[in-house]
């Protein structure tokens, strides 16, 4: 009895999975280009990714002064966007507001590219990427709990575990005709709200126990982190949606998109009070400490590469709050764009570069030695972002259909339309 | 002058005849107990001589003594004082009647091998350093019998301060540009 | 129904396992010693094919009752480098890219010890130049490193005598240990680092200057291949002025006892609570 059922599971599942090839498979003109585009970013990458394997990491502008750089600005980054899933989860589930219920998967798609980005961030940023086993126990030496590096990589793998499984089962039910087990799904989406705090909490306390760097030894930087990722990852997410809309039959309310901009407005209301804490504390006490925040956003002497980023995160922040605010530009949907645009690229700059540079710079013994990535790192860069693009893509070429139950397995792999979407759930 | 090199190689000498050391001053000066005390002798290099300068009886042993304090003009012309010389002058430290001594203020002769007594006199806390290993070169063990120079191995006694150095090379600042391989 | 709930089981089994082994013992500096011995061998063979030269690699433990410390005398430095080199030439520092693992900063005598007014790439004709003082920095061998609390393999520990060691063959390069370390002392091979034939020295240890590969972290380690032989680490023996001063804190004979007992003593970063056994003193 357990044995047939096992057989006819693994049909099921072999079943789910041809189907989802046949998806990916068939798409229009724009879609083959788009992948062709990132089919040619990553392989920009991986020749790039060779030759710095080949060589080592002097191709990054990194040297012992700066020793982490644009790889890990990256992590830091795409970590908020993984946990900014949450945000969409907290009002569907929590506060039981059903025009969020449907995008919630997508949230998790997002996020599962987004882990994947991390995981390939930190591997091309290590020195010895064949020796990645070591982190892994059995196998290596995970040196938990002591070092929040080791924490991170269980929260990251923990958090990507329970959304591939959330994902994968409503996918699989879907194809099938079936709804979702409540009891299965609901308690890990809700799970995965405390996780997702948890993962950048401790992507946070990676830089925050660091006594020898003062510009990160700072007790706001969780809840800046935190503050900073819920309103990045959502704006990729509403723009995606939108997009969905408008090619696809995916329909989502018009206030399920206004409340997810509304929440980033607070969230971005944060980010800026957190980053104008930090600046008055660090001016007006007038410490040494100063000297990071100075060279980020005056420059030290001669030294000023990083100056216009600085700014430019924070008009491009500063903007996105006020396009998201007041519901007037919120809710114009040119202006909605704008902002997430905004949002998006005044985030990346102040928590990639702008979060591990000043932070080294100068360094423990006083030196400046100004950093800004080499071809090779942006090449590589550019690669694994073709990657997570392309698998956030593949994801969604098979989610929407199935959520939409417009494609359907049966017995005989027929396709099959159906009017109600299933997804929604009761 | 320093002749720090030979120093090194006459210091295996040094240690390997050096023997156990009192413990214990009975003059009950605070020092760690393996440092010698002021009564025990240290076993040092062969003091740092030019060529054929040694023995000074050689020449000095027929000569007249004159005490009068005046600048050299027959000999040791390549000497020149530069160490507290408004007060003193080479006699104050050579022994007048026995040019192959040296003497301290109190007119006790001290041999050349235990200058280190002369310079004590006035620079006691270098000569306390000293003796507890903490001033001067070390070299050999750290776990094994302290080796000892004396002051003159790097310190020339007639110009005790260190000339300038040319430093070695600055380290090469970081560089974004790797060289080719 | 029933796979995947044994599906769930087995992965939340493999999730607890994981965190369950992921807390155990530091195995790597516990392995048996014929292991140990078997994979020095390997390593010995290996570096004879790669620099043609017979490469002796000890293992030797810490020395029971040990505990290492060293001192510098401030005073009496004259910036002339000469510390830099002996150790480079002692420990096969790469020299292109060039690694030092002893980094003299130039003060100026008005400011004091102020690293963010010092310099590393003073070139004057000669030292002392007029008006400075000089200090080197290198690893302060800490009580409590902040680099190994970080270390996700467990690949950098103190040990007993005190020397904080990197294992470089299970250092997976993410140089975490460098953004931890307060006083610059890590330092990672980001190419290839070559070492002239001629001037390689074949006396190495395990866990000190035996060449390392690409992509891993180095630092000084006290001369772990002389000290644990009761002999100086090789920048003590070379300064020509005497400012360097090293022993075992737990023998009160030793200089090092004196110096602190007697001189005026203090540490670089006092108030991060590193507590280095690298002591910096004025002996005046």
């Amino acid at each position: 009895m357990q044995h047939e059922n096992a057989v006819n599971s693994i049909r099921l599942f072999s079943g789910f999975t041809r189907g989802s090839v046949k998806l990916i498979l068939r798409g229009n003109r724009a879609y083959w280009m788009w992948l062709a585009f990132l089919g040619v970013l990553i392989a920009s990458g991986i020749a790039a990714y060779s030759a710095q394997v080949r060589i080592g990491l002097g191709l990054t502008a990194m040297r012992d002064q700066v020793s982490w750089g644009f790889y890990i600005g990256n992590f830091t980054f795409l970590v908020g966007v993984a946990a900014a899933a949450v945000v969409l989860v907290i009002p569907a589930y929590i506060y039981n507001w059903k025009p969020i219920r449907e995008i919630v998967i997508y949230g998790e798609l997002l996020a599962i590219s987004a882990i994947t980005m991390c995981l390939m961030f930190v591997l091309v940023d290590i020195g010895r990427p064949d020796r990645f086993w070591h982190l892994i126990p059995p196998f290596g030496l995970l040196n938990f709990p002591r070092s929040v590096l080791a924490w991170d990589v269980l929260v990251l793998n923990l958090y990507f575990l329970v959304n591939f499984v959330v994902v994968t089962h409503i996918l699989f039910r879907a194809f099938h005709g079936k709804h979702y087990i409540k009891q299965l799904v609901v308690p890990m989406v809700l799970l995965s709200v405390p996780m997702a705090v948890g993962i950048h909490t401790v992507t946070a306390f990676l830089y925050n126990g660091l006594a020898a760097r003062p510009y990160w030894n700072s007790s706001i930087l969780a809840p800046q982190f935190l503050a900073s990722a819920f309103c990045s990852g959502p704006a990729i997410l509403l723009v995606v949606l939108q997009l969905l809309r408008r090619f696809t039959r995916f329909e989502i309310q018009d206030a399920a998109i206004w409340k997810i901009a509304e929440l980033m407005a607070y969230a971005m209301f944060l980010n800026l009070f957190l980053h104008g804490a930090e600046a008055f504390k660090e001016f007006y006490s007038n410490t040494q400490h100063l000297l990071f925040t100075r060279y980020w956003y005056f420059g030290l002497g001669s030294h000023h590469t990083l100056v216009p980023y600085a700014w430019s995160a924070v008009a491009l922040n500063l903007i996105a709050f006020a396009l998201f605010i007041s519901p007037r530009t919120r809710r114009n949907f040119i202006l909605l764009n704008v902002g997430c645009l905004a949002t998006y690229a005044g985030v990346y700059i102040e928590k990639g570069m702008g979060l591990i540079i000043p932070g080294l710079t100068p360094d423990t013994l006083g030196e400046i030695y100004e950093y800004y990535p080499t071809l090779t790192e942006l090449r590589v860069a550019a690669g694994i972002f073709a990657v997570g693009f392309l698998l956030f893509t593949l994801m969604l070429k098979v989610a929407v259909p199935i959520s939409l139950g417009e494609f359907m397995g049966r017995k005989e792999e027929e396709l099959t339309v159906v009017k109600t979407p299933v997804l929604a759930g009761r | 002058m320093r002749r720090a090199t030979a120093a090194s190689a006459a210091l295996v000498c040094g240690l390997a005849t050096l023997g156990g050391l009192a413990l214990l001053g009975a003059d009950g000066i605070a020092r760690p107990p393996s440092a010698p005390s002021t009564q025990e002798r240290i076993e040092v290099p062969p003091p740092p001589f030019s060529d054929g300068i040694f023995p000074c009886s050689n020449c000095h042993s027929g000569m007249e003594v004159n005490r009068t304090r005046r600048e050299l003009s027959d000999m040791h012309t390549d000497i020149v004082l530069k160490h507290d010389e408004t007060h003193r002058w080479c006699l104050d430290c050579h022994d007048a009647t026995n040019r192959d001594f040296l003497h301290l203020a109190s007119g006790e002769r001290v041999p050349f091998e235990e200058s280190y007594r002369l310079c004590g006199q006035c620079h006691g806390e270098k000569y306390r350093d000293w003796r507890a290993g903490v001033h001067g070169r070390r070299t050999g063990n750290w776990n094994g019998a302290k080796g000892y120079l004396l002051c003159a191995h790097c310190h020339n006694p007639h110009q005790p301060r260190f000339h300038a150095l040319a430093p070695k090379p600055a380290p090469r600042p970081p560089n974004r540009n790797i060289s080719s391989k | 129904m029933e796979t995947r709930r044994l599906f769930l089981e087995a992965a939340a089994g493999a999730a607890a396992g994981m965190i369950l082994t992921a807390c155990g013992p530091k195995r790597l500096y516990e392995a048996p010693r014929d292991k140990l011995k078997a994979r020095i061998a390997e390593m010995e063979r290996k570096y004879k094919e790669e620099y043609g030269k017979q490469i002796k690699v000890s293992d030797q433990e810490p020395i029971p009752g040990v505990h290492f410390a060293y001192a510098l005398d401030i005073s009496r430095c004259i910036g002339c480098r000469r510390c830099v080199y002996a150790c480079v030439a002692e420990n096969n520092q790469s020299r292109d890219p060039q690694i030092h693992w002893i980094r003299v900063f130039e003060m100026e005598k008005e400011k004091g010890v102020d690293f963010s007014h010092g310099n590393p790439y003073y070139q004057p004709a000669e030292v002392p130049a007029e008006g400075h003082f000089y200090i080197p920095v290198g690893c302060q061998q800490c009580e409590d490193p902040p680099c190994t609390k970080v270390c996700p393999t467990g690949a950098t520990w103190s040990e007993k005598d005190g020397i904080v060691v990197i294992d470089y063959d299970w250092c997976i390069g993410c140089r975490y240990c460098m953004a931890a370390c307060p006083y610059g002392a890590r330092h990672f091979n980001w190419t290839q680092p070559t070492i002239p034939e001629d001037e390689i020295n074949p006396n190495t240890h395990y866990l000190g200057n035996r060449p390392r590969p690409k992509g891993v972290v180095e630092k000084c380690t006290f001369c772990i291949q002389r000290a644990r032989q009761g002999r100086y680490p090789a920048c003590v023996e070379v300064c020509p002025v005497g400012a360097r001063k090293f022993g075992n804190l737990l023998d009160p004979d030793s200089e090092i006892r004196y110096i602190i007992e007697h001189k005026r003593v203090l540490v670089l970063k006092e108030e991060l609570n590193t507590v280095p056994r690298f002591f910096y003193f004025y002996a005046t």
